[in-house]
């Protein structure tokens, strides 16, 4: 029936409103709830959410040595070409010729934080890290290599 | 007791005393002038502000709290970043009525003061068709924003002011049928009139569901015609370009913003006026001395109250409800708004015939 489907409309949508109304009038009235981070003038009790990501970097361990194996998953998992892996190859002490890396560059300007080089990579070589404030004045200075000078792969990673 | 209408009767006493009547009577205008360009000052800084301040608390935010004591001066320096800005004009535009047309948002807001009863006896002027008044001179506002989008020499513009003039236009009716329920039950086009039948109780509670179907679909309706989200569709559908007054800087935008606020205030003051009893304290029935104690409440507070409330009806709903689309807008409208106002009118006309309200 038309009458009866037009008046169970109209009383449908006065009913989703008031559930709308309801819940913005809860938080009207319980004001205490506070969700805003007053940022510059908290920098020193500001407690990022978990899942906040800020950047990849390459975790170092005592010894100066990553788990990176270079084996450009990464790279290629990368949407939008923020990461570029550079590889060379190692003599290992038996002689054989080993790959490994020379750079791996990542160009934070281009970084959207999707994590899927985090999530692509076998070994759990990079991670995102939480830092936020990345303002610079000039752009090439987003362009970060992310293997510390001198590193190599830690034992026992393929 | 301290009231406007003593000041009013003071001022007036003294400038007949010292004028002629002619100069007193143009005294008098230009006082009234003054008044009320203040006011609207003082009201686009308010109101601002309590926008602001609603929609953070709704959002679980802290709002302005940078400028003054707890961020109150904040909408005193926007104002005054506004005044410094630049006013441009685009090269391509029609500088006449591109330049007219926030002063006529301004003057329709300015006019649509004239009936309105601010406290008991206080009213610009006190006209026997003051709601008709107020339903013709409304629809003049739809003149200045087609202006706008028209004259500024851009297609957003131009879509953004077709879309709003549909929609000003088109709201215009259910409005026009709400406020006719209660001219029915009072039998009276004049505002003070209307506010004096009840006395006995203010017509949302005398005029039972029909009456209270009449407000809603108001308050709907109004919303609509101020362009107010959820019915914000002259400032953007889904782009954000803000619609008619994309091209408006400085100044001029500031107008077009103060125009809206203004005709929130005013269509809160007459819904408030219509069906919540304007300044009129809180009666029941024949309760003399209930009756009595409330009338110890100046009624510009009461006015005043209810002229908030109301506002405060449709801030909640700006920051509540999603984004019309312009065909759903069009459909609520005429496919729900009005033919239930239509039949709500006939209820009503009845249950005044048939002497049904109390």
């Amino acid at each position: 029936m038309f009458i009866t489907n037009y008046i169970k409309d109209v009383f449908g949508a006065l009913k989703s409103l008031a559930v709308g109304l309801k819940r913005t009038g809860y938080y009207f009235t319980h004001h205490k709830e506070i969700i805003t981070e007053q940022y510059p003038d908290n920098r020193d009790t500001l407690v990022m959410a978990d899942r906040f990501k800020g950047e990849v970097v390459m975790p170092h361990n005592e010894n100066n040595e990553h788990k990176c194996t270079g084996c450009t998953a990464c790279e290629l998992a990368c949407p939008n070409a923020t990461i570029k892996v550079i590889t060379k190859f190692d003599i290992t002490p038996e002689g054989k010729k080993k790959k490994a890396i020379d750079k791996l560059v990542y160009h934070l300007e281009l970084c959207t934080m999707c994590n899927l080089c985090v999530v692509a990579c076998p070994s759990d070589a990079i991670v995102m890290a939480q830092t936020f404030e990345h303002s610079v004045y000039d752009r090439s200075e987003l362009t970060k290599v992310l293997n510390k000078p001198d590193s190599k792969i830690m034992e026992g990673i393929e | 007791m301290w009231s406007f209408n003593k000041i009013a009767g003071i001022v007036d006493q003294w400038l007949n005393q010292t004028f002629n009547p002619t100069w007193a009577l143009v005294f008098e205008m230009v006082i009234v002038g003054v008044c009320v360009i203040g006011l609207f000052a003082v009201l686009g800084l308010v109101l601002v502000i309590m926008e602001r301040r609603v929609a953070a608390w709704i959002q679980i935010r802290l709002g302005p709290n940078r400028v003054g004591p707890k961020g109150m001066l904040q909408s005193l320096a926007d104002t005054v970043k506004l005044l410094v800005k630049e006013g441009m004009t685009p090269a391509g535009a029609d500088k006449f009525l591109f330049n007219l047309a926030p002063y006529i948002a301004m003057m329709v807001a300015m006019l649509l003061m004239a009936p309105i009863a601010f406290a008991k006896d206080f009213q610009i002027w006190n006209m026997n068709i003051g709601v008709l008044y107020v339903s013709a001179i409304s629809s003049v506002s739809v003149i200045g924003i087609l202006m706008a989008g028209w004259a500024s020499n851009n297609k957003y513009s131009l879509m953004g002011a077709m879309r709003s003039g549909a929609q000003i236009v088109s709201y215009e009716l259910s409005a026009g049928l709400s406020i006719l329920a209660v001219v029915v039950l009072t039998g009276s086009l004049n505002l003070n009139e209307i506010v004096l039948s009840q006395a006995d109780g203010w017509w949302i509670f005398k005029g039972h569901i029909p009456v209270i179907i009449a407000f809603i679909i108001f308050i709907i309706a109004v919303t609509a015609e101020t362009n107010r989200a959820p019915f914000d569709l002259a400032e953007a559908e889904s782009e954000l370009t803000a619609g008619f007054h994309t091209e408006y800087s400085g100044m001029k935008f500031a107008l077009f913003f103060l125009a809206e606020y203004i005709n929130v205030f005013i269509v809160c003051a007459i819904g408030a006026t219509l069906f919540l009893g304007g300044w009129m304290p809180f009666h029941i029935g024949h309760w003399e001395s209930f009756n009595h104690i409330m009338d110890y409440v100046p009624s510009s507070i009461w006015f005043f109250g209810k002229t908030f409330f109301m506002i405060f009806l449709i801030m909640w709903f700006r920051w509540t409800f999603p984004r019309l689309r312009i065909d759903q807008l069009l459909n609520l409208e005429w496919k729900y708004l009005l033919p239930i106002s239509m039949f709500n009118i006939l209820l009503i006309t009845a249950m005044a015939i048939l002497g049904w309200h109390f």
